[in-house]
């Protein structure tokens, strides 16, 4: 009769398991968000062994909107293939871990991609002493290649498309892309072009490695969550939003508290003195204000984490905001 | 009420009743699973079944020496590569185990103290250490061989580097089949002649050179055909060009490292299981075949080890279970087999994990009755013969 009960208890737990995900992350006290196991710029233990990077940000963005408090959050690490099973089983509850945005994971996978924080495309990565200067080029050699990610699909693409031969040699994580191309195991590193930066700012000796023009797809990375919990969808989406805005309106960390009293009737709403936004989103009032505050805006985690002073130095490009020469768009805040 | 009382006292029925009650909740417990996992699954919008099989697979596999795999196959097309990398590495390692575990078995029944020693230590430290270590331990030494540029090379012919083992690979020309038949031929004749000398020294004493007759015929009567049919077998040499080797064949570093840390891991064990097995047999079996007068070879072909297998078997058959399914941590250093490539990457990239992991399960499953199978039939076949 025990294990009955416990048989029965267990599968009732795991019905009820799905409800609201914001409900859960405000009882449990903290939030709990899937990162890479450690890439430069995006998510990796700074120096102080506190995370840093674009998608940490991300992650603490909110855990602000959620508690007003930015280490209310738990960073959980997953690999490349790890990370999809991780977010379904509900181990975390969104996943900022540099992800491409694709048909099927948003369809066939149950999950829901909530907006793009980096428009990235897949490159190649060679030593110096290769003498390639095209991917073109590249005809037999081994290329270390992540298991599990739409790169290792665009990979066999291109080299069919362009008649060429490679050697696959698969990987799990970055590290051990690193350990293999600095062994000389493979010629080749692919991933998305930002990986490749912040891999590369991590080698001994930079000059020693070039990262090839070929720019192989379209990779635009962004947060997730579990399909059908829209209310939760919507405060991971609108705490990306908030930042891409609040760059677009010129709300910064420095000047937020003084932005209180502008006259732009948007800078109000965002920062929660006009309208009631907040309560919308079952958020305080001034949860884009706090983001804002002590995250910054979009430009000032881009700047922080890969921007050109940074050791990624990877220029906004496409991630400029749509008024000055990129793609960055975030709807009206209304 | 009494004769419901009178009910659970009779042995029979009380077994009945609970085994029946335990299969009953064992029964509800698997229906609930299955259950809440289709439940769940379809809460979440996620697409079960089995179509993604004949999909394209879309990536390209490391390691496939069997088929020709592109990345235009489909998943199950990336399954039997993985089968086929799975028991390749199994059946490699499982042979090589068991030859380097009856030596070391040997040796630390050996009188010389060194050997002992050196063997003791061997098998102490390798069962006593995690596989997954010794692998990626094995791993990381091979990735710190020469570059490919700078590979060693022996007699210009064979190449070693950190991308594996280069060597000539031999083309069979027009007519190699008629040599190989004639090996093939050569074999069968001579177990033919091997059972017929038995039976003739049962009956008469008269005994025959087996080995050497049977030696001559599977080494010298393909080697003749092959010479008179004008040495059909050329090489394809392996020549550095670009970015890697071309040509002969290639050995890789994740193979050799899953095969030498699986076979140096189960050699432990089934060097003690040889080591239980001979000192199963008792001292008198030996001294009484010594006043017989036997050599001292032929005590332990003939006495000791047809006895002692009886003991090593059925443990014997366990230990190919664990390396079998010891081969799937190949996942840790990217060796291409079962779990790496359909349980690993066509899953991640389909996301149908139930599928995909009852599949490899049951791929396991049926690999290990094989094995097991095979192994009773020979445990049986070596048992005592009760006349």
């Amino acid at each position: 009769m025990k294990k009955l009960l416990s048989i029965l208890a267990v599968s009732v737990f795991a019905f009820s398991a799905n409800a609201g995900t914001l409900d859960d992350v405000k009882n449990r006290g903290f939030l709990k968000c899937g990162v890479t196991t450690g890439l430069a710029g995006f998510a990796a233990p700074d120096d102080s062994g506190e995370w840093a990077g674009l998608d940490a940000d991300m992650c603490r963005a909110v855990a602000v909107a959620v508690f007003g408090d930015r280490s209310k959050v738990e960073f959980i690490t997953t690999t490349g293939k790890s990370r999809f099973p991780t977010l379904a089983s509900g181990e975390v509850d969104m996943l900022a871990r540099n992800t491409t945005w694709t048909i099927s994971r948003d369809v066939n996978l149950g999950f829901e991609f909530v907006g793009v924080n980096f428009y990235d495309g897949q490159g190649f990565m060679v030593p110096s002493a290769l003498g390639v200067s095209s991917a073109t080029e590249l005809d037999g050699a081994t290329v270390c290649i992540q298991t599990g990610t739409t790169t290792e699909l665009n990979l066999a693409d291109f080299f069919r498309l362009n008649g060429i031969g490679y050697e696959a040699l698969p990987i799990e994580t970055n590290d051990e892309g690193k350990e293999n191309l600095f062994a000389g195991r493979c010629d080749v590193y692919t991933t998305d072009a930002s990986g490749l930066s912040s891999t590369r700012a991590a080698a001994s000796n930079p000059d020693k490695w070039v990262v090839l023009p070929e720019i192989i797809s379209k990779e635009p990375l962004g947060p997730l969550v579990r399909h059908g919990d829209h209310q939760w969808g919507d405060v991971v989406r609108w705490s990306l939003n908030a930042m891409i805005i609040a760059e677009e309106l010129g709300v910064s960390s420095e000047n937020v508290d003084a932005q209180k009293s502008s006259n732009v009737p948007e800078v109000l709403r965002l920062l929660g003195v006009e309208g009631s936004y907040g309560e919308m989103l079952e958020l305080a009032p001034d949860w884009a204000y706090q983001i804002i505050k002590q995250i910054g805006n979009y430009s000032e985690s881009y700047e922080a984490n890969v921007g050109p002073d940074t050791p990624l130095e990877i220029a906004r490009g496409l991630n400029a905001l749509w008024t000055q020469g990129g793609i960055l768009y975030a709807p009206p805040f209304r | 009420m009494r004769s419901n009382l009178n009910f659970f006292s009779d042995e029979k029925f009380r077994s009945i009743f609970f085994q029946t009650l335990v299969i009953g909740l064992f029964a509800l417990g698997i229906y609930f699973i299955v259950q809440t996992t289709a439940y769940n699954l379809e809460k979440r919008n996620i697409a079960t079944g089995w179509r993604f099989l004949t999909d394209p697979a879309g990536f390209d596999i490391s390691f496939s020496p069997f088929i020709n795999f592109k990345s235009t196959d489909t998943h199950l097309d990336v399954y039997f590569v993985g089968v086929l990398n799975t028991l390749l590495v199994s059946v490699c390692g499982c042979i090589a185990a068991t030859i380097l575990g009856f030596l070391v078995g040997i040796i630390r029944l050996s009188s010389n103290w060194l050997l002992v020693r050196v063997a003791y230590i061997y098998v102490e430290f390798t069962r006593n250490v995690p596989l997954l270590l010794q692998i990626i331990l094995w791993y990381s030494i091979l990735i710190q061989l020469p570059r490919i540029k700078q590979a060693l090379e022996f007699l210009d012919i064979f190449f070693i580097s950190n991308r594996g083992i280069y060597s000539p690979r031999p083309v069979f020309e027009n007519g190699f089949s008629y040599v190989f038949i004639a090996f093939i031929l050569a074999l069968i004749s001579s177990y033919i002649i091997r059972r017929w000398a038995k039976k003739r020294q049962d009956e008469t004493g008269k005994q025959f050179p087996v080995i050497s007759t049977a030696f001559g015929m599977i080494i010298f009567v393909p080697l003749l055909l092959f010479f008179i049919l004008g040495s059909p077998l050329s090489f394809d040499y392996p020549a550095l060009k670009g970015f890697n080797f071309k040509g002969g064949m290639v050995i890789r570093p994740e193979f050799i490292a899953m095969f030498l840390a699986l076979t140096i891991y189960t050699a432990a064990f089934i060097s003690e299981t040889v080591r239980s097995g001979i000192l199963s047999v008792t001292k008198g079996q030996r001294e009484a075949s010594a006043s017989l007068g036997l050599k001292k070879s032929w005590i332990m072909r003939l006495i000791i080890i047809p006895q002692a297998l009886r003991v090593i078997v059925p443990p014997l058959t366990s230990q190919y279970l664990n390396l079998t399914k010891n081969s799937s941590l190949g996942i840790a250093v990217g060796y291409a087999d079962l779990v790496h490539g359909f349980g690993g990457i066509s899953l991640n990239q389909t996301g149908q994990a139930i599928e995909c992991m009852v599949i490899v399960m049951a791929t396991y499953l049926t690999i290990s009755l094989t094995i097991s199978v095979f192994m009773n039939i020979y445990n049986k076949s070596i048992q005592f013969k009760e006349k």
